[in-house]
């Protein structure tokens, strides 16, 4: 079974994902999901997430091979968008299927701390009419370091 | 020619998000660009890709007729 894994340009429905997920994979005892979407407040007025596509893609598709080699799981999907979003727009989707819930928590925790801080990705906020590039976070190196 | 990609805030350095840049030595092209956005290009934590492919040794190498070199800085993406 292969990660399913997608870039994506345009916004997309996070409840018609999942479902669709979780209707490919009916003996999961257990899907856990986590949606990530952009914070509203602050000033922003829109985030953008700049991509490469050489890298990117194939990146994430990595590291959907690393989640499924490392966890018993029935099946993955990683949804991440590029562009430009608006505030309350969804960013990210992560959903992992497994037949007991504690391999599917720690799966899709795992993806999405590597999705924030090791994937090709390099993300600008606009702010009363300027963009500013986002420096990495420490805490997200923190987070990764928990896999290690 | 060849191309030189600028990811990130090294895109606002460089006034845009590609060069296109004479074949060549990387040293030569570099020290043809504006010193604040070659010093840029050469930090610590810029990593650099070839043709789609991640390199660790930047030493020597040499721009052939369409190569894609991308310097890419620290991510912060999700």
């Amino acid at each position: 079974m292969a990660a399913d894994v997608r870039l994506l340009g345009a916004s997309f429905d996070p409840a018609a994902q999942l479902a669709a997920f979780t209707a490919a994979h009916p003996s999961a005892g257990g899907v856990v999901s986590f949606l990530g979407q952009v914070r509203a407040g602050e000033g922003v007025e829109a985030l953008e997430l700049r991509h490469y596509p050489p890298l990117t893609l194939p990146g994430m598709s990595a590291l959907g091979e690393t989640v499924l080699a490392r966890w018993a799981l029935d099946g993955l999907l990683i949804v991440h968008r590029h562009g430009e979003m608006a505030p309350g727009e969804p960013i990210v989707l992560v959903a992992a299927a497994a037949r007991h819930r504690r391999d599917a928590f720690a799966a899709a925790d795992f993806a999405m701390d590597h999705l924030k801080s090791d994937s090709w990705f390099w993300k600008r906020e606009r702010r009363a009419g300027e963009w500013h590039w986002i420096e990495p976070r420490q805490q997200d190196h923190a987070d990764l370091a928990r896999w290690a | 020619m060849a191309k030189l990609v600028f990811l990130g805030r090294l895109e606002d350095l460089a006034g845009g998000p590609d060069r296109d840049v004479a074949p060549g030595p990387l040293e030569a092209v570099l020290a043809g660009l504006p010193v604040e956005l070659a010093v840029a290009l050469l930090g610590d934590r810029v990593r650099i890709a070839r043709n789609g492919e991640l390199i660790t040794e930047r030493g020597g190498i040499v721009l052939e007729e369409g190569d894609e070199i991308a310097f890419l800085p620290p991510v912060s993406g999700g």
